[in-house]
């Protein structure tokens, strides 16, 4: 690959994939073989890329493709049941006639718009049992979505409290006019005087990261910002997108001026598509108004940013992995080190930073550090955009300043009765009643923003074991630890939640969740195991009330073996049960 | 110098811990790894803690003073975890393959005194590919180990296999309009034809030649680190016909 090679947007394999997706409603063979040649790609690259990106799909969808969101925020898999009780479709098939397939997806971000989904990629919120029955009728009429209510469309952006980062009115501009007369360095010097951390959760310093990408060897180099907010129960990178593009635009210039990039890529993920145009249009914008392309502002740089969209892949959320999937492959994480600072897209040195960093780094150029370290701990400067959803009166956009306890958050969240709190999304933790005057901060309690909120009413166990089916389906199987052990944690909270499990497949699971933790590939595997984990540790009493019993419970279920007899037989009296 | 288990190693710049690990005859469990083709670090076999980190020693760059814990009985539980974790995805059915003796997961499970599955099995589905004239393409003993695609890329200049796929649902594709072997460009002297360290491609028309009992690993266990020769050597395959050729030394051996 040359260094001057620039991805053609429209020819991106993912928005390729996409558009035969949305005509043929499947990507055939003979589509993967035609794509391939059209795109000068080896066929096993399409077909692999194919294969590993949910929203595509071998076989056809319906011609209205409905995904109803998992999470145990955003998901109510009883409505999903009802839709296709109602249009006589079973989950995942489609149906005879064509009409419409139904099926789950992880979280797609509107966790506080309650129960939502994607129809056709398109995103719907705030479903009601109502709402059900009348979109089935739609559906059955095959009504454009463009004739269906304008509001079940709606997403708003409840932002309940604002801060640093929230509060400050943005002129497009405003941080690049800021710059003149500084150079590089000291940009990375105010950055790095602010303390800012990285926002996705990690937390690296973000002056380094720059200062590292600048003085690395390169032909040329590339910023990149992490759009693919996938994160169970985190959706405030949606609300920046939404009501702050310009800066979050303008942090990407700015980083580029300062690392000498030419060329920047938002990766945003799929679940956000319906945010595309208006993306587009803000870039547009910014182009008309010379701060973007050739000679920016007349500071005498070049820079501009294309939109890469993802298709339904958590993994993408791994800086690594999106760049492979920039590079149009399936997003499998790449080997540590070399790190994306001196390797990253297309080899060249690259600055990978999430959504809400580029806009804080924007603002600090734009107000001076000291600005920013007004807020904050000294270890952790600065705001937190928290997305809080769950069981609480008020679920939204909370900005706080670093140190905030969670019975802070809780209380303005308007919760009562809460069992347990999951921060940092199912990657983060698992956190009991009696731990909530622990803080939001990166010496504390380190998170990208996701605050999940469960009262006494919830099922935790289920919680669990929902999250465990979100890593087994999310793990990209590179290494074995994960691509196992994800399936056989998932194995295990079934049997379990199902009544059918002993101590021993407690403790064989805490065995599976220690090895995969520790040697796994990447982050994914290094957290999956964090929601078993913390809940066997916080909660064994949920695990012990499940068991059938203490002792050795054999892994074959006679009884349940029996059912497909039973349906063959048309039985179900005493005498066909053992 | 780097230290593996207290004996102090030397290696040179740009060794993984695995280069200089082998150079020095110290055995590190290993299924994705092979020298001469680029590192994948997706075995996890060769798992190792540096200075208390747990690290891939086929993919991480040695350096200087790194002390290294390799042959602990805790790592190999850790692997023997993993060698049953690749036995229960997959269908290994050894006493029906061709490749049992010849084969490093079975071998390594020997080494790291893996008696049973522990798992319960997946039994997944996977498709068999029989359609060419001289290669047998069987996926439930897939490993994903990608030493085939990396051979194919890398040694025969061509890109004749690839994963596709997601988590448990991965599964070995090959790159040809159809999608079967028969119609790619691989040849049987290729090396993607021979690397596979299980019995997931096979050789056709050459089964059972060498009786069980005298085959590779048979006759050497899989921690002798100069066993990539042996093993990697082109297919001369034993002549059934030609009795003065003594048959042991497993199918790969001249």
């Amino acid at each position: 690959m040359t260094s001057s090679y620039q991805l053609n947007q429209t020819d991106h394999l993912l928005h390729v994939l996409f558009n035969e997706q949305q005509k043929s409603l499947h990507i055939s063979n003979a589509a993967i073989t035609s794509i391939a040649a059209q795109l000068n790609l080896p066929r096993a690259q399409v077909e692999s890329v194919v294969d590993f990106y949910s929203f595509f799909h071998r076989t056809p969808r319906g011609r209205f493709d409905i995904l109803f969101s998992n999470c145990t925020s955003c998901g109510d898999l009883k409505l999903m049941q009802q839709l296709c009780e109602r249009l006589q479709v079973k989950p995942d098939n489609t149906r005879a006639d064509g009409l419409v397939s139904i099926g789950q997806t992880s979280c797609i971000g509107m966790c506080d718009h309650g129960v939502s989904l994607l129809v056709n990629g398109i995103t719907l919120t705030s479903i009601s049992a109502q709402q059900i029955d009348h979109m089935a009728e739609l559906i059955e009429a095959e009504t454009a979505l463009a004739q269906w209510p304008a509001s079940w469309f709606k997403v708003g952006n409840n932002i309940r409290k604002e801060g640093l980062l929230l509060a400050s009115s943005f002129e497009p501009g405003g941080a690049l006019k800021a710059m003149a007369g500084r150079d590089g360095a000291a940009i990375i010097d105010e950055i790095t005087a602010a303390g800012l951390k990285g926002r996705g959760g990690a937390g690296f310093a973000t002056g380094m990261k720059w200062k590292f990408c600048r003085e690395a060897q390169g032909d040329t180099r590339y910023v990149v910002c992490n759009a693919d907010e996938g994160e169970p129960g985190t959706f405030k990178d949606r609300i920046l997108l939404n009501s702050h593009a310009d800066t979050v635009f303008e942090g990407m210039t700015i980083c580029g001026s300062v690392i000498g990039a030419k060329q920047g890529y938002l990766y945003l993920r799929g679940e956000y598509r319906y945010m595309l145009a208006a993306l587009e249009n803000t870039l547009q914008q910014r182009r008309e108004k010379g701060l973007l392309g050739s000679n920016i502002l007349g500071l005498g740089f070049d820079f501009d940013i294309h939109i890469v969209i993802g298709a339904g892949a958590y993994i993408c959320g791994e800086e690594s992995a999106l760049i492979e999937s920039i590079e149009e492959k399936p997003g499998i994480p790449r080997i540590r080190p070399p790190f994306p600072v001196t390797q990253g897209l297309w080899g060249q040195p690259t600055v990978v930073n999430n959504v809400e960093t580029l806009v804080a780094a924007a603002r600090i150029v734009l107000h001076g550090h000291h600005w920013f370290v007004s807020s904050g701990t000294w270890q952790s400067r600065g705001s937190k955009l928290l997305s809080v959803s769950g069981d609480c009166a008020r679920p939204g956009i909370y900005e706080y300043g670093f140190g905030i306890t969670i019975n802070e958050i809780l209380n303005d969240a308007g919760a009562e009765h809460v069992q347990a709190v999951q921060i940092g999304g199912p990657a983060g933790r698992l956190i009991p009643a009696d731990h909530f005057e622990h803080r939001i901060a990166f010496e504390d309690l380190a998170t990208g923003g996701s605050f999940m909120i469960f009262d006494h009413s919830r099922d935790l166990l289920e919680v669990i074991h929902n999250f465990a089916r979100f890593f087994a389906h999310e793990s990209c199987g590179f290494c074995t630890p994960c691509r196992v052990g994800t399936t056989l944690l998932k194995n295990g909270m079934d049997k379990i939640c199902s009544g059918h499990g002993t101590a021993h497949d407690v403790d064989e699971m805490n065995r599976t969740a220690a090895l995969v933790s520790r040697r796994s590939h990447c982050g994914l595997g290094m957290t999956a195991p964090n929601p078993i984990r913390d809940g066997v540790k916080y909660f064994p009493e949920l695990f012990e009330a499940r068991l059938l019993h203490q002792e050795m419970e054999p892994e074959f279920n006679l009884d349940a073996s029996l059912e497909e007899a039973r349906n063959l037989t048309h039985r179900d009296d005493e005498e066909a049960h053992l | 110098m780097i230290t593996i288990d207290g004996t102090e190693v030397p290696f040179e710049a740009g060794q993984t811990i695995m280069d200089a690990a082998l150079a020095a005859d110290i055995y590190i469990p290993h299924l994705c790894h092979k020298p001469g083709l680029s590192p994948h670090g997706s075995c996890k076999l060769c798992t190792v803690d540096v200075d208390g980190r747990a690290v891939s020693a086929c993919t991480l760059p040695a350096a200087e003073g790194q002390k290294i814990e390799n042959n602990t009985p805790a790592l190999n539980e850790v692997r023997k975890t993993i060698t049953q974790m690749l036995f229960v995805e997959g269908n290994h059915l050894c006493p029906s393959c061709e490749k049992s003796g010849d084969c490093t997961l079975q071998a390594v499970g020997y080494h790291l005194g893996m008696l049973d599955g522990h798992f319960p099995q997946f039994y997944p589905r996977r498709a068999v590919d029989a359609s060419h004239p001289t290669l047998m393409l069987d996926r439930d003993r897939c490993i994903m180990c990608e030493l085939c695609v990396r051979a194919s890329r890398e040694i025969d200049g061509k890109d004749v296999f690839a994963i596709s796929g997601r988590g448990t649902g991965r599964q070995l594709i090959v790159n040809s309009a159809t999608g079967k072997l028969a119609d790619s460009d691989i040849e049987t002297d290729d090396l993607a034809a021979h690397i596979c360290p299980v019995g997931a491609i096979l050789i056709k028309d050459h089964g059972y030649e060498v009786p069980i009992g005298r085959r590779t690993f048979d006759l050497h266990s899989v921690a002798e680190t100069d066993l990539e020769e042996i093993i990697l050597k082109k297919t001369v395959h034993h002549d059934q016909d030609d009795e003065s050729v003594e048959k042991e030394g497993g199918m790969y051996s001249a």
